[in-house]
């Protein structure tokens, strides 16, 4: 039994007089301690719901979750207000990519991570302001007693976001969900803010879920990547394989259309075509087909289920009725 | 990538853009400065796609809208196709601003939400006098839409109609509308998603080819810029710390700085993540309010050296043909005679009067490392 098993997650929207919106849609996948998996997907695609509903963070009213998540055995959506809270705090910690509306503006980022090790170690308020301390330096603050008495405001973005992370860790969690946590950063502090990340990982075996869309964070970062499309998982794969043989249209599509920075000046991108907004719904077949270059009759009368790679060994998982072949060399060693 | 000649097209000398910061009652009292652009000299060709690189805040777009006197320069001159702008007003600037256009990041609030498509394209060329009668009018708005890939249906549309990347096409299509010889985009498919972001570029590269238009692209994403530049300007801090053509760049970059960004940068692809070598930078890039003294990068330079780095600002110097850097000690880290060393990170003071206190340089151990295989 993996640490966080997630089955058949769904999350369905519905506001008074609208239509209800599915914007997740029968996820499932796996996480072990010492793991990083990634969830990623363009913005809309329910990376950030399907964090918020295993978080338990989402409203109560006009919000239907179904399916399962169940944490060390436990089912966490089935678990009462105040029994997640615990769990927040203690197992499950979370960093957001906006920093500054998740820390509290009018206490000190000392007290801030102080009260949360205070909390949950059952340690004084002097032990805990050490710890704090001690915290902040792990995650790279300069000066780090200066800092504790400083306010969210005071710092830079980079420096808010190792706050958080430090906030997340004062409860050792097991498992952090962290949702685009450098998207707001510069380059060179995302470099810094990742290395910690992948640190924290290695140390202290924590489970990691890592939400972005960017498929350069993923292939430096997650042993196992989730690609998501319209609510759905599409392609499931270790990031060698995925990144190698990119199987399923939409993640090879993404690969096409990224600028790579070690691209020889001069090849021409080739985009994919259309936008989500063509999408058609997942029951009335694949809800990429308006923008597939591989689409085939059945796309649009049959919803691809998620199904083990047919033709590429390892352990990949796929929702397409018409796979991109591997093209050369390289991709034909993996195949069985 | 149109024909890139010889003959430029837009010159910079010198520019400094310093906004001032107020405080007092009735903000009457100037306490500082924002030194948003300390000194930049560049130039762009007929034809060229220029890229301007670096991190938020250290004066792209500043530098963007100053070249187009939207910004007022604080010393400096630009001069366009000869004409020398500074001393320029009123309608003769009016007047040459038809031939400098600018694309923004966000289609959204640069476009007027209460304005129909074709009234956002018509309004530019109403302005220089290019609505020449209804017919030819039409047919004009026709080739714009078509050259943009838009359905000519979208006339009678308004901007929240669109996706975001329509939009930006929408914003590209004002730009042209008035025939341009320069666009300046700013940040243009930063807040796209990845797959329409590669629509837009080969957008942009197309109309370039169809046009015969110059580029100068402002983005802080370095494989874009790479991507879609004839040469690359790389800012820190408000000044230019290297200049080089879109392959040397990556191939040879020569300034610490550019070091530390080319290594940061994401590439989708493990196997080059895996062997990569990452120069982390230690701490945040120091305000633009209070720059670090002699070159603007020491406080955080991992080949930093005792004597010049922090006393004497480097100018940009050619080290190669067409390859400028500005730092004292580049040839020396080429050749592998400096080594890089750990740095610890400093407090960055955020603002002009944050500085009382101690600067203490008392940090956590270096997080400069390299992450080799
Ligand atoms: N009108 C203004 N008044 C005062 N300060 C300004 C003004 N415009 C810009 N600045 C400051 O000048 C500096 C450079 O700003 P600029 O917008 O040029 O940065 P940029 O490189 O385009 O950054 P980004 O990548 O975030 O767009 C920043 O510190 C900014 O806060
Ligand atoms: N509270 C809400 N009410 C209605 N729709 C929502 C709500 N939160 C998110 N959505 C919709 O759900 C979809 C997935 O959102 P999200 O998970 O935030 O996307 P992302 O993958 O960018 O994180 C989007 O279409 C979004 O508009
Ligand atoms: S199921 Fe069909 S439309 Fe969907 S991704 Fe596969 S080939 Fe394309
Ligand atoms: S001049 Fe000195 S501090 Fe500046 S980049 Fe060169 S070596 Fe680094
Ligand atoms: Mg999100
Ligand atoms: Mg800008």
């Amino acid at each position: 039994m993996a640490l966080l098993e997630v089955r058949d997650l769904s999350v369905v929207f519905k506001r008074k007089g609208e239509e209800p919106f599915t914007a997740v849609d029968g996820v499932s996948f796996d996480v072990e301690p010492g793991q990083t998996v990634g969830l990623v997907g363009e913005s809309g695609c329910g990376k950030s719901v399907t964090s918020m509903a295993i978080m338990g963070l989402l409203a109560k009213r006009g919000v239907k979750v179904s399916g399962s998540a169940k944490f060390d055995g436990t089912e966490l959506l089935t678990l009462s207000d105040k029994q997640m809270r615990d769990r927040r705090g203690q197992e499950l910690g979370m960093v957001f990519q906006d920093p500054l509306s998740s820390l509290n503006p009018v206490i000190s980022i000392g007290l801030q991570v102080a009260e949360v090790i205070e909390r949950h170690r059952g340690l004084s308020r002097k032990e805990a302001s050490v710890q704090a301390a001690e915290l902040l330096d792990k995650v790279g603050i300069p000066d780090p007693k200066r800092r504790l008495s400083e306010y969210p405001h005071q710092l830079s973005g980079g420096m808010r976001q190792r706050a958080l992370i430090a906030i997340a860790l004062a409860c050792r969690p097991r498992l952090l969900i962290a949702d685009e946590p450098t998207t707001a950063l510069d380059v060179t502090i995302q470099a810094q803010i990742l290395a910690l990340l992948a640190e924290l990982v290695k140390e202290t075996d924590t489970a990691l879920i890592m939400i972005t869309h960017d498929l350069g964070v993923v292939a430096g970062l997650c042993d196992e990547v989730n690609v998501l499309y319209g609510g759905r998982v599409v392609e499931r794969a270790g990031r060698h394989d995925l990144f190698r043989v990119p199987r399923h249209p939409y993640t090879h599509g993404l690969l096409a259309s990224i600028p790579r920075l070690d691209a020889p000046r001069g090849e021409r991108l080739s985009p994919i075509r259309g936008s989500v907004a063509d999408n058609i719904p997942w029951t009335q077949g694949c809800a990429f087909a308006p923008r597939c270059p591989n689409a085939i009759d059945t796309c649009v009368e049959v919803t691809p289920a998620m199904e083990p790679d047919p033709v590429v060994a390892g352990e990949r998982l796929l929702r397409c009725h018409n796979p991109v072949e591997p093209a050369d060399r390289v991709e034909q060693e993996i195949l069985t | 990538m149109t024909q890139v000649t010889t003959s430029t097209l837009v010159e910079v000398e010198g520019m400094k853009v310093h906004f001032p910061i107020k405080r007092g009652v009735v903000l009457d009292k100037t306490v500082g400065y924002v030194y948003a652009v300390d000194g930049v000299d560049l130039s762009i060709r007929q034809g060229e796609t220029y890229g301007l690189v670096g991190e938020s805040g250290c004066g792209k777009s500043t530098l963007g809208r100053a070249m187009l006197k939207l910004t007022e320069p604080t010393a400096g001159k630009v001069v366009f196709d000869g004409v020398d702008l500074s001393s320029m007003k009123g309608e003769p600037l009016r007047t040459m601003r038809r031939r400098m256009q600018m694309v923004f990041q966000d289609p959204m609030s640069s476009l007027d939400p209460r304005q129909s498509v074709e009234s956002l394209l018509v309004e530019g060329m109403r302005a220089h006098g290019l609505d020449k009668g209804k017919e030819s009018t039409g047919r004009r708005l026709r080739e714009l839409l078509s050259a943009v890939g838009l359905p000519s249906t979208s006339l009678r549309k308004y901007p929240h109609e669109f996706s975001g990347g329509q939009r930006q096409r929408i914003g590209i299509a004002r730009a042209l509308s008035v025939e341009p010889d320069l666009i300046v985009a700013d940040e243009p498919v930063s807040a796209l998603d990845v797959s329409v972001q590669a629509q837009v570029i080969n957008l942009l590269e197309d109309l370039q080819t169809e046009f015969g238009l110059t580029y100068l692209v402002i983005a802080h994403d370095l494989a874009v810029v790479r991507h879609i530049s004839d040469r690359v300007g790389v800012m820190y801090l408000g000044g230019l710390v290297e200049e080089a053509n879109s392959d040397q760049i990556y191939t040879e970059p020569l300034h610490p700085y550019t070091k530390a960004l080319m290594s940061a940068v994401p590439v989708p692809d493990p196997v080059v993540e895996d062997v990569r070598e990452r120069i982390l930078l230690a701490g945040d890039l120091p305000s633009p309010a209070n720059p670090p003294t002699g070159c603007r990068f020491h406080t955080r330079c991992p080949w930093r050296q005792e004597s010049r780095c922090d006393t004497e600002r480097p100018a940009l110097r050619e080290l190669a043909p067409g390859h400028k850097v500005a730092c004292h000690w580049a040839e020396d880290i080429r050749d592998g005679r400096i080594r890089a060393h750990e740095v610890k990170p400093q407090l960055t003071q955020d603002d002009w009067d944050t500085g009382a206190d101690d600067n203490s340089l008392a940090g956590p151990a270096s997080v400069t490392e390299t992450l080799g295989p």
